[in-house]
C-alpha cells in the first residue's frame, strides 16, 4: 500500500518532536528511518500506527486519510523495540493473537489460526518452539516471534522500531539479511527505524535521514552516502573530514592559502569544506593543495588511516592511504580531495566530483543488488 | 596472609572472603538475629500460641461447643457476608483505580494516589464517626433513606459493609499500581495494534499480567475485611446476633468472662491469619517476580 506523509508535525507540551515531515512511500518499499537518538523516529512510527495523534498535517493510507481511523482499523503491523510479547502466552498464542481477537464474523476457525501461526513460525525459522513462553527465548528469537505476530494480521504496512537494537552484532547481521528476505517474500510496505547507518544503508530501498524532528535527506544508500546534502548528513553517515574555509570569488581558501579547489557558484564568505577520508589523491609538491604533518598512522584492515595536522596544528583530519604508503610520523603529506563539498553559512550546497575516475566505494555500499 | 589472620582475628573473615562487605561481623550478626527472633517470639508467636492454648484449655469438646452458640454462629456468618461483599467490591474498584492511575496520564493523578492511601492514614474510628455523621438517621442522607425507604445504614449491616470497604480499599489498588506502572503500556499498545478492542486488551493482556499480584491483594484485603475491629465497632451498634462480627463477638464474650468461647472464636481468626500468611509466603516464593516487588526480566 502507498503511504503519504504530508507536513506531519507533532509537539509534546510545547516541545516539537516532529516538524513538517513530508514523505511518499511506494507500495512494497522498504524504508529506513535513520537518525540519532531523540530525532523523532519512534514518534513518527507511532503516529503512522495511530498510537499517538498528529498535532498537524496528514497521513494518507492510499487515498484514505488515516486520522479518521482508529489504531485497530489501520491494520498496521508494529514490531516494538522491546518486543512487547505477551508473557503469559506461548509463542503460538502470541502469533495467533491478532486473529483470535477478531470479531466472530471475520475470525478464522481455531484450526485455521493454528495453521497460519505455525506457517509463520516456519517463516521466521522457529519451528518446534511453539509451546515455549517468551521468557524461555533468546533476544533474537523473541524478535522473530514479534515479527511473526505482526505479520499474522496481514498488515497493510509493517513498522519496525529498532528491530535489532537490543541484539549483539553477530545476531544483528544475520537477522538483517533475513529481514530483507522476508520483506522480498511478503512484499509488505515496510518502515524500519534504526540509528545504525550500516543497517540502514545495507537493508533499505531508500534511507530517510532524520535529525531534530526534520528530514535531512531522502535517497538510496548511494545517494545519501555519495551526495549528502547537509553538513549533518555528511558527518552522520560514513566518515568525513571538515575544515573551516573561506570562499572568495569562487576560490577556496584555507587560512591564507588557496587549496586548488574552486566553486564558482559558492557565495563569498566563510564556509565549511567536507570530504571523505578515502576520496583524496596524493599530489607531489604543493601548488594549490592541502598539506599537513602526519600525527599518527594506523592500519585498519586493508588500508592505512593517517591522521594529519593541517594549518599549523589547528585542524586534524584523517585520510585513507594504500597500505604500502610509508607516511612516517612528522613527514609532510600533500593531497587534494577528489570529491568534496563546501557548505556556506547561507546557501544550499553544490556537489563536486573531480574529473578523475572515482575509485571503489566503501564496503558499506556493496549492498548493490540485494 | 596466615600471619595476618592469626594476629588480627577479626579481619580473618575478610581474607577468607565468605562475608560480603555489607554484612556485619559474625557476633554482631548473631546478636542482631537473636534479638529479632526473641522479639518476634515475645510479641507475635507467644500471643498467638496463647490464643490456641486458652481455646483448648478445657478440651476439644468445650472448644467445639462455642460454635453452637447462636451468637457465635451469626457472628461468623455476618463476617463471611461482609467479606463476601467488601472483597469483590474492592476487587472491581481496586482494579479500576489501579488501571486508571497506572496506565493513563491525567490531571489530579498524584492526588488520586494519595487519596487511595487515605484509609491507611486515617484512624478507623474516625472513619466510623464520619459515616455516622453522614449517614446516621439524624443526618440528611441517612435520614432521607430511613424515612422514605426504611433503610438503616448506621447500626446495621450496610454500615458494617461500608466501614469494611473503607478500611480495606487500598489493599488491592496498592498492590496493583506499582506493578502496572512498571509494566508500562507496551503490551497494551501491542494488543491494540493487533486489532484488540479496549476490553479485549484488558481481559487478555492487562489482567493476566497482574493476576498473581491481584490474588495477593485479594488475600490481604480479605484478611483485613474479616479482622477489622475499629471502624466496624463504631458503626455496628452491637446488636447481638444481628450486627456483631467475629472480632466484636470475641470482645463481647471476653467481657462476659466467657473466656473459652472468646478464645475459641479468636482462634478461628488467628487460623485465618496463619492460612493467609502461608498462601502469601507461597505466592511470594513462587511468583515474587510478578508481584509489586519486581517484574520478571523480559
Ligand atoms: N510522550 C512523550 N512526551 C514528551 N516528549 C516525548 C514523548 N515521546 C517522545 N518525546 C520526545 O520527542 C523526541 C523524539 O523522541 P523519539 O521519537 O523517541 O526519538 P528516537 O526514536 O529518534 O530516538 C525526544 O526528544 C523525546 O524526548
Ligand atoms: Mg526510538
Amino acid at each position: 500500500m502507498e503511504l503519504a506523509l504530508k507536513n506531519v508535525t507533532k509537539s509534546f507540551d510545547g516541545f516539537t518532536a516532529l516538524n513538517g515531515i513530508s514523505l511518499d512511500i511506494r507500495p512494497g518499499e522498504l524504508i529506513a528511518l535513520l537518525g540519532p537518538s531523540g530525532s523523532g523516529k519512534t514518534t513518527l512510527l507511532r503516529l503512522i500506527a495511530g498510537l499517538d495523534f498528529l498535532s498537524s498535517g496528514q497521513i494518507l493510507f492510499g487515498d484514505e486519510d488515516a486520522s479518521a481511523k482508529s489504531v485497530q482499523e489501520r491494520n498496521v503491523g508494529f514490531v516494538f523495540q522491546h518486543y512487547a510479547l505477551f508473557r503469559h502466552m506461548t509463542v503460538l498464542e502470541n502469533i495467533g493473537f491478532g486473529l483470535k481477537i477478531r470479531p466472530a464474523r471475520t475470525r478464522p476457525p481455531k484450526s485455521e489460526i493454528r495453521r497460519r501461526a505455525l506457517e509463520l513460525l516456519e517463516l521466521v525459522q522457529l519451528s518446534g518452539l511453539e509451546n515455549r513462553y517468551p521468557s524461555q527465548l533468546s533476544g533474537g528469537q523473541r524478535q522473530r516471534v514479534a515479527l511473526a505476530r505482526a505479520l499474522c494480521i496481514e498488515p497493510r504496512v509493517l513498522l519496525l522500531d529498532e528491530p535489532f537494537g537490543a541484539l549483539d552484532a553477530q545476531v544483528r547481521r544475520e537477522l538483517r539479511r533475513w529481514l530483507r528476505e522476508i520483506h522480498d517474500a511478503t512484499g509488505h510496505t515496510s518502515i524500519f527505524v534504526t540509528h545504525d547507518q550500516e543497517e540502514a544503508l545495507e537493508l533499505a530501498d531508500r534511507v530517510v535521514v532524520m535529525s531534530q524532528g526534520r528530514i535531512e535527506q531522502v535517497g538510496t544508500a548511494d545517494e545519501v552516502y555519495d551526495t549528502p546534502n547537509s553538513p549533518f548528513v555528511y558527518s552522520f553517515i560514513g566518515d568525513s573530514n571538515s575544515l573551516p574555509v573561506r570562499v572568495d570569488n569562487g576560490q577556496i581558501w584555507l587560512q591564507d592559502r588557496t587549496i586548488g579547489l574552486t566553486d564558482p557558484t559558492a557565495p563569498n564568505g566563510p564556509a565549511t569544506l567536507f570530504f571523505r577520508p578515502h576520496d583524496i589523491e596524493l599530489v607531489e609538491g604543493c601548488g594549490g593543495c592541502l598539506a599537513g604533518t602526519v600525527v599518527t598512522s594506523r592500519r585498519v584492515a586493508g588500508t592505512k588511516h593517517v591522521e594529519l595536522e593541517i594549518g599549523g596544528a589547528q585542524h586534524r583530519i584523517e585520510v585513507e592511504l594504500p597500505i604500502e604508503h610509508p607516511a612516517a610520523t612528522k613527514s609532510r603529506l600533500a593531497f587534494r580531495p577528489k570529491r568534496w563539498k563546501v557548505f556556506s553559512a547561507q546557501e544550499q550546497p553544490v556537489y563536486h566530483t573531480s574529473p578523475a575516475p572515482v575509485p571503489a566505494q566503501s564496503v558499506l555500499l556493496q549492498r548493490a543488488a540485494v | 596472609m596466615s600471619d595476618t589472620a592469626s594476629t588480627l582475628p577479626e579481619l580473618a573473615t575478610y581474607h577468607t572472603g565468605y562475608r560480603s562487605p555489607v554484612t556485619e561481623r559474625p557476633h554482631t550478626r548473631t546478636i542482631l538475629i537473636g534479638l529479632t527472633v526473641l522479639l518476634l517470639c515475645l510479641f507475635l508467636v507467644l500471643p498467638l500460641l496463647s490464643v490456641f492454648v486458652e481455646a483448648f484449655q478445657q478440651g476439644v469438646g468445650k472448644f467445639l461447643e462455642t460454635f453452637s452458640i447462636p451468637d457465635a454462629r451469626s457472628a461468623i456468618w455476618l463476617t463471611l457476608l461482609v467479606a463476601a461483599i467488601a472483597v469483590p467490591f474492592n476487587l472491581v474498584f481496586g482494579i479500576a483505580a489501579a488501571w486508571a492511575i497506572a496506565k493513563h496520564r491525567f490531571p489530579g493523578r498524584a492526588f488520586l494516589i494519595s487519596l487511595i492511601d487515605l484509609p491507611f492514614s486515617v484512624s478507623p474510628v474516625v472513619a466510623g464517626l464520619v459515616y455516622i455523621l453522614l449517614l446516621g438517621t439524624n443526618a440528611p442522607i441517612g435520614g432521607f433513606l430511613y424515612e422514605n425507604f426504611n433503610i438503616r445504614i448506621i447500626f446495621a449491616v450496610p454500615g458494617i459493609v461500608l466501614a469494611t470497604i473503607f478500611v480495606t480499599f487500598p489493599f488491592i489498588a496498592r498492590e496493583l499500581i506499582p506493578l502496572m506502572q512498571d509494566q508500562g503500556t507496551g503490551d497494551e499498545e501491542a494488543a491494540i495494534s493487533l486489532g484488540a478492542t479496549g476490553w479485549q486488551t484488558f481481559w487478555y493482556v492487562t489482567l493476566p499480567n497482574v493476576k498473581w499480584a491481584l490474588l495477593y491483594g485479594v488475600l490481604l484485603c480479605n484478611a483485613r475485611a474479616m479482622g477489622e475491629f475499629g471502624a466496624v465497632a463504631v458503626l455496628s451498634g452491637k446488636l447481638r446476633g444481628e450486627t456483631v462480627t467475629m472480632p466484636l463477638q470475641v470482645e463481647l464474650f471476653y467481657n462476659e468472662y466467657a473466656s473459652v468461647a472468646a478464645f475459641s472464636l479468636a482462634s478461628l481468626l488467628a487460623g485465618l491469619a496463619l492460612v493467609t500468611l502461608i498462601i502469601k509466603s507461597w505466592l511470594e516464593w513462587r511468583f515474587g517476580d510478578q508481584l509489586a516487588t519486581g517484574t520478571r526480566p523480559h
